[in-house]
């Protein structure tokens, strides 16, 4: 190939290569699966109010997104679970609730658990189903990977501290993946974010209460999370009005009609600094 | 030293740089990963961290074990399936088939390599994990269902590679056999497959390691527990998905526990590499001296 | 046994198994393409991804993967191509080649999870780069270039030496033999082996997710992230957004691969033709 062909292909390429784009039209959000999909739906909404502006947001696990903050790789990290006190440097916005719901296939004859024995189902001490029902068959219990904030979550406000997750259980990296198995699985049993919960699922109610946006407000379902926003600082820019318009009215309720609770109601979770009115 | 000679030392100087940049790439990966993953297999104890059976890196507890023997008992799985089957295409294509067949059937079989592992774990997910769940029991996401689409997945390897050694077989083994009266099948049982059997180890070593480094679909099938599979169908873990499962937020610590698995899979990797160079190429030795 | 019987059982046993291999690819594409065509419409490939990807089309997806495919096409080409006519034209077999060549062969023996560790801690993190066309591309390069390697002194070996001695007998330097004469005419094999590593990327899932990310957006430059079809289908699959789409991916990433496979037959006929 000619020289100054060469160079010119060389130095087109240069040119494509260095366009971040417009700057600052574009910035990640990574972080927790849970919050992934509604911060999906927030996104589309929002882009399509903002031309030109590009939301990209990545998985990863809320631990993976809580380090893409602090790294600098992501603008907005998303995490399902409460800050541990070595991440609290990170500038934290409850955008939503979660309800945890304890999910098993619907033709399982169970309907209702209390905490102990989803503790002892998790914890591998109950290993076959004839202790609650009369099917005869071993458990399939299927949690999230470790770095999940609703494993987080999970581990926190149902095992307790100190109790571990049995090591014999079925391991996935999403909630989707997690319903899916439940789905399919007649024998299994698992965890996933209340918002995510389909027909194709039945969620158990725990101590014969019902896993429901009404209970949780009341405080009668204790399983509840919240969803956040982390931010290296304060938001600027078009990250604080993609914040904007996640917690506006519009923002919330476009998540509301999804199955997950609005920011601002009931009382925020102990130790959680909230500083974005 | 005139122009002309100038220019053409310039672009052997270039040539040789690109050329290095294999050797580089290779250079950069190998650093990196044992410079992250080494320190921390001694931190705790070179035993514990292989032999240890723990993995709950929230509490600092880094045993690799159950994906160890995770990884071994899929592989050993897949070649089981794998090598049977693969061997027969490669004998059937070879010394069973006309030149018509078989220019119908290598490129069927090349589409095999083809297809993207995620849709192989993705047909494994639909079909085979119902299937063994219903009929064997288990939660079917197993070491069985893991081993099956793995043996899927390496046959084009073993197939092409033990294509190419049984037609490296000097004619002259097969038509000397056959003037002595065997069938067919005699030639191929006696004289073409021990010839050959340098290649067909390669082969086998060479799906070995495939088997060993694939990821997506076994992540798909096996369940990935962090326990020491008790029985085929128990939920297995294997040293690729552990990287894979908690690579995006793995710090500290956890990330060279991680990297630390990736050198363990590196030297596995690299030694059955050896293997399959070595007896391929005393393959090639062999052939030269006896023709 | 006899030894006739032996053989009919042995043949019968051979074609047992060599008719379950053909069945199970065969059932393979069967079952994608019959549950993915339907979904596959003018739409569907032309329109965004709707609410996740429950609704709409791949589009962005296959941008994302011709982009990255295409990126990293370029980055692997000349270093392989590079590599394949120092091996052959620059040199013999000392130490160097071997040390060169067993560098490639490592390299093609590594397992795509490892780079794709590899290029989310240099590119993603360290470089801060972060997820992007960029790191994707450069990650996936890395996983073409044995492959390329490989084919491309594969066809600069086959051409015929007369074509190199003519040359140097008119007068011309090294190189412009190289460029002038052998290349052209092992341009057929080099073209082949660059098809063959672009249907593997297009395959590739392992170290795109982990480098390219997964964002939906279409890529408006080389530090966008973007999702290939193989990771949307990944995650359509996996957890149940729409069965429908992932098969309707699944149904365009085949075809696309027996597209491919189909091209390089074909161009490996011809070129072989061209020189009985």
């Amino acid at each position: 190939m000619r020289p100054w062909k060469l160079s010119l292909a060389i130095l087109l390429f240069a040119c494509v290569a260095c366009s971040r784009g417009p700057a600052g039209r574009q910035f990640t959000v990574a972080g927790s699966t849970s919050v992934q999909p509604f911060a999906d739906r927030w996104a589309e909404v929002f882009m399509q109010k903002h031309p030109g502006l590009a939301v990209n947001v990545q998985g990863g696990g809320s631990s993976a997104g809580i380090q893409a903050a602090k790294s600098g790789a992501a603008q907005i990290g998303m995490s399902s679970r409460e800050l541990k006190p070595d991440e609290m440097e990170l500038n934290q916005i409850i955008v939503a609730r979660d309800g945890l719901a304890i999910i098993v296939h619907p033709d399982s004859p169970l309907r209702n658990l209390t905490l102990q024995e989803v503790r002892s189902i998790f914890g591998g001490e109950i290993r076959n189903w004839k202790v609650l029902t009369r099917l005869d068959r071993e458990i399939d219990v299927v949690t999230r990977e470790e770095g999940s904030g609703t494993r987080g979550a999970f581990q926190e406000l149902v095992m307790g501290k100190g109790k571990r997750i049995s090591k014999r259980a079925i391991v996935q990296d999403s909630n989707g993946t997690v319903r899916e198995i439940v789905a399919n699985d007649p024998y299994s049993i698992g965890y996933i974010s209340l918002g995510l919960v389909s027909g194709r699922v039945r969620a158990l109610t725990l101590d014969g209460v019902k896993a429901s946006e009404e209970n949780i407000l009341s405080k009668e379902y204790p399983l509840v999370r919240p969803f956040l926003f982390l931010t290296k600082g304060p938001a600027a820019g078009p990250v604080k009005d993609f914040i904007d318009f996640v917690l506006s009215a519009e923002g919330q309720e476009l998540v509301r009609k999804e199955g997950l609770i609005p920011a601002g109601e009931g009382s925020p979770p102990a130790g959680s600094g909230r500083s974005h009115e | 030293m005139n122009k002309l000679d100038r220019d053409e030392r310039l672009v052997k100087l270039a040539l040789l740089v690109l050329a290095f940049s294999a050797v580089a790439v290779l250079a950069v990966i190998t650093v990196f990963i044992f410079g992250e993953g080494t320190p921390i297999m001694f931190k705790h104890g070179l035993g514990k961290f292989l032999f240890g059976s723990d993995w709950y890196p929230s509490e600092k507890s880094f045993g690799l074990l159950p994906m160890i023997v995770g990884s071994l008992f899929v592989t050993f799985g897949a070649l089981v399936i794998g090598v049977p089957l693969g061997l027969a295409c490669a004998i059937f294509l070879t010394e069973f088939s006309s030149r018509r067949l078989r220019r119908l059937l290598k490129p069927v079989i090349e589409l095999l390599a083809g297809i993207p592992s995620v849709v192989y774990g993705f047909i494994g997910v639909v079909i085979l994990v119902p299937f063994i769940r219903t009929t064997l029991g288990g939660p079917g996401l197993s070491v069985l269902a893991a081993s099956i689409i793995l043996g899927i997945m390496i046959l084009p390897t073993i197939i092409s590679i033990s294509i190419d050694s049984l037609q490296a077989v000097p004619r002259s083994y097969r038509e000397g056999s056959i003037a002595l009266g065997t069938t067919r099948w005699q030639t191929t049982r006696m004289v073409m497959i021990p010839a050959a059997r340098s290649g067909i180890i390669a082969s086998i070593v060479l799906g070995m390691g495939r088997a060993i480094g694939e990821t997506m679909a076994v992540i798909m099938v096996a369940g990935n527990a962090v326990s020491i599979p008790g029985s085929p169908l128990s939920p297995v873990r294997t040293l690729t998905s552990n990287i894979a499962l908690e690579m995006g937020y793995a710090s500290g610590e956890h990330r060279q526990a991680l990297f630390a698995t990736g050198v363990i899979l590196f030297i596995i990797i690299m030694v059955l590499n050896t293997i399959a160079t070595v007896t391929s190429r005393r393959a090639r030795g062999k052939r030269k001296t006896a023709a | 046994m006899n030894p006739r019987r032996e053989q009919k059982i042995a043949t019968a046993v051979l074609w047992f198994f060599v008719l379950l291999t053909v069945f199970i690819l065969l059932f393979i594409i069967v079952y994608i393409l019959r549950k993915g065509l339907p979904v596959l419409s003018g739409s569907f490939l032309t329109r965004n991804p709707v609410d996740m990807g429950r609704a709409g089309g791949i589009f962005s997806t296959i941008i994302g993967t011709i982009v990255l495919t295409l990126a990293a096409i370029l980055i692997a080409t000349p270093l392989g191509v590079g590599t394949a006519i120092y091996l052959t034209e620059y040199t013999w077999e000392n130490r160097l080649t071997r040390v060169i060549r067993f560098g490639a062969e490592c390299l093609a023996g590594i397992p795509s999870i490892i780079f794709g560790l590899f290029g989310f801690i240099l590119f993603v993190t360290k470089l801060g780069f972060g997820w992007s066309i960029l790191s994707g591309s450069l990650t996936l390069s890395f996983m073409l270039l044995p492959t390329i390697i490989r084919t491309s002194e594969e066809a600069i070996r086959s051409v015929p030496r007369d074509f190199r001695e003519v040359s140097f007998s008119l007068g011309s330097t090294r190189w412009q033999m190289v460029t002038r004469v052998v290349l052209p005419s092992a341009i057929p094999g080099i073209v082949t082996g660059i098809i063959l590593s672009v249907g593997r990327a297009i395959g590739e899932t392992a170290a795109v997710i982990f480098t390219a990310g997964s964002a939906l957006n279409i890529p408006t430059s080389l530090f966008s992230s973007s999702r290939t079809m193989s990771v949307h289908f990944y995650i359509l699959a996996r957890e149940g957004i729409s069965l429908d789409n992932a098969y309707g991916t699944a149904a365009v990433l085949i075809i696309a691969i027996l597209g491919i496979n189909i091209l390089t037959y074909s161009l490996m006929n011809k070129y072989i033709r061209k020189y009985q």
